[in-house]
């Protein structure tokens, strides 16, 4: 026990409302996805009678060999996720910090007036229809730049940025331009390297945006091999043909797909490996959020 | 706030300052272009909200090319009774989410920040946490595995209580499901902000309270809510600017195609989105533009107004 706590002197009868309260939200948080796995590892004939539960009264792995059994789909759908991904973080970090870093530049007379031209945006904008009709008009269709493009700036990004280039020294950049370096070569050697912690909170939010986002994929791919993972479960739910059409890719028998099992088997699988990375990178979030609470 | 001290050299004009800066200016292109083209051109696409649209001519025919027909497709959406519905069931579940999230979150920062086992608060926050990290997709196979109508856990264990009950046939349910859906999503993230701020306050401040002979309940009233209030109140009032949309994705893959239930779960950001997204539905371009368009100018003229009234009654909240 490191010191004397706030609570260890507060009244028990509190003490324990606080603690069952934030145990119970905790096991909330959990459990639904507990109840995915568990259903996935289900006998697919004992969940048409009895429904998922949370132990799996009739173990099975059928599912899953069915999910691996054409790997291609799962493998392909990780791939175009994950190229997404990175090509999208990459992207974003490079677009705003150049944009964060120029804004944030005390001796640029008309930074104000850029900023408001990339604020208002988010006050009106023309709204889905119009910027779907565009993307068509672009040659987005089947593109898989319409997944990585359109999400690659937002001004809560540039915002952080400029806030955190905002409150470092000055006086480094003006030593940059008395050694005759230009502003590109002063924000990408000096200032970069100090703004690590914002530009990886800024990573992990874009990263996290481009693993989860299904929108983009849902207009304007039509080509299964560049659907990402979110597409594929989407469909695996919702597009009955489409669990037909892995059953024979598999080969199994149509009577025999173990239909709901293999539904939450391509979710545990799809969902899994973040999940598992998840204790890792949510300290980085916290972390990352409370500086650019307490700063700006 | 104090109002800054007036810089005292002579404004420079814009050409001046881009020879002066001209990298700055470099440096911004990219992100002048990409707003030109991802967020102005289809801002100009809100004309289509006042022409008679077809279908299938290139873009900028599209916005300029048809016949102006005026205000007529607003007149036509906003004397819709559905339309009328849809946007009386987008403001009610954006309060609702507004005052849930609320509640939950602060809650939620309240009672990590009165426990005392380090332990007990990291590992129960990450759990928390844990679903702001998945897409609605992912909780869309969640709702299945619950609420499936032959499956689903929730709906197998009323019936084992004698209790047959239908979710997906009881549309009252939905609006309780998806205000709960959202807290559990976005408590684990939106609390963290509240906790940093209550962490954040100087101890002394409560020791002495303590001293005093404050309770728990009193301390929490009287020093910690106090200092969350600004930041309850900026976030309040950013949220009210988007009182006219709600998460459109949200109710895409929650509720979907369910028609029986769109009576009480269904909002205009998706029923835009279902337009866009069902093939077969019935597409009208530009009247569900001009229904963005009205939600837009709503949500605009509101936060334009909330934050005059707050000028004039408590300046220092006002955001700009």
């Amino acid at each position: 026990m490191e010191g004397k706590n706030r609570l260890d002197r507060n009244p028990l009868g509190f003490s324990i409302m606080a603690y069952t309260i934030v145990g119970i939200m905790a096991i909330l948080g959990l459990a639904p996805f507990w109840l995915l796995v568990s259903g996935s590892l289900t006998d697919n004939a004992t969940i048409m009678r009895e429904g998922f539960t949370f132990w799996p009264s009739m173990f099975s792995l059928d599912a899953y060999r069915m999910v691996f059994a054409v790997p291609e789909v799962i493998f392909r759908a990780y791939f175009v996720t994950i190229f997404i991904t990175i090509a999208g973080t990459l992207g974003t970090v490079l677009l705003c910090s150049i944009t964060g870093y120029s804004l944030s530049r005390k001796d640029f007379a008309y930074r104000n007036a850029f900023a408001f031209f990339f604020y208002f945006p988010s006050l009106f904008s023309g709204g889905l229809i119009p910027f779907f009709l565009l993307m068509i008009a672009l040659g987005m269709r089947n593109n898989p730049l319409s997944m990585i493009l359109p999400a690659m700036m937002s001004f809560f990004f540039i915002v952080v940025l400029r806030s955190f280039f905002k409150q470092l020294p000055d006086e480094i950049g003006e030593s940059g331009k008395m050694d005759g370096a230009n502003e590109l070569v002063i924000c990408f050697k000096l200032y970069m390297p100090m703004a690590v912690p914002a530009i990886a909170t800024i990573a992990l939010f874009a990263a996290l945006n481009y693993w989860n986002s299904w929108q983009p994929a849902m207009l304007f791919i039509n080509d299964p091999n560049w659907f990402p993972l979110q597409l594929v479960m989407h469909r695996i739910l919702n597009a009955a043909g489409d669990v037909m059409r892995y059953g024979q890719m598999a080969g199994v028998s149509t009577r025999s797909i173990p239909t709901q099992a293999f539904q939450l088997a391509m979710v545990c699988v799809a969902t899994g490996p973040i999940i598992l990375l998840f204790p890792f990178i949510q300290k980085y979030f916290i972390k990352g959020l409370t500086i650019g609470a307490v700063k700006g | 706030m104090e109002k800054p001290i007036k810089f005292k050299e002579k404004r420079r004009s814009l050409l001046q300052d881009i020879k002066r800066n001209y990298w700055l200016y470099i440096m911004l292109i990219p992100a002048i272009v990409f707003y030109i083209v991802f967020q102005y051109i289809p801002t100009a696409g809100v004309f289509i909200a006042f022409q008679e649209y077809r279908i299938g001519e290139g873009f900028f025919f599209t916005i300029f090319g048809h016949e102006w027909v005026g205000f007529d497709n607003f007149r036509i959406v906003l004397s819709n009774e559905r339309i009328i519905g849809l946007i009386r069931m987008t403001i009610l579940y954006s309060l609702g989410f507004m005052v849930v999230n609320l509640v939950a979150s602060v809650g939620l920062a309240l009672l990590l920040s009165e426990i005392g086992s380090k332990w007990f608060k990291k590992v129960s926050h990450s759990m928390i946490f844990l679903p702001y990290f998945v897409s609605w997709v992912v909780v869309s196979f969640i709702t299945f595995a619950l609420f499936s109508g032959r499956h689903g856990l929730l709906t197998n264990m009323l019936a084992s209580f004698g209790v047959d009950f239908n979710f997906y046939h009881t549309p009252w349910i939905w609006p309780f499901i998806l205000l709960f859906l959202s807290a559990w999503k976005s408590v684990g993230f939106s609390s963290i902000i509240y906790l940093a701020v209550i962490t954040g306050t100087d101890p002394q401040m409560h020791e002495s309270a303590r001293v005093d002979g404050a309770n728990v309940w009193q301390r929490i009233w009287h020093i910690s809510l106090p200092m969350l209030k600004p930041t309850i109140i900026l976030l309040t009032i950013m949220g009210l600017a988007g009182i006219m949309s709600t998460d459109g994705g949200m109710f895409f893959q929650i509720v979907g195609n369910n028609t029986a239930l769109h009576r009480m779960a269904d909002t205009i950001d998706a029923h835009i989105m279902r337009t866009l997204m069902v093939p077969g539905s019935a597409i009208s371009f530009q009247q569900t533009t001009a229904l963005g368009l009205f939600q837009q100018f709503v949500g605009f003229a509101l936060i334009i107004t909330v934050n005059t009234i707050i000028k004039f009654v408590a300046p220092e909240h006002a955001i700009f």
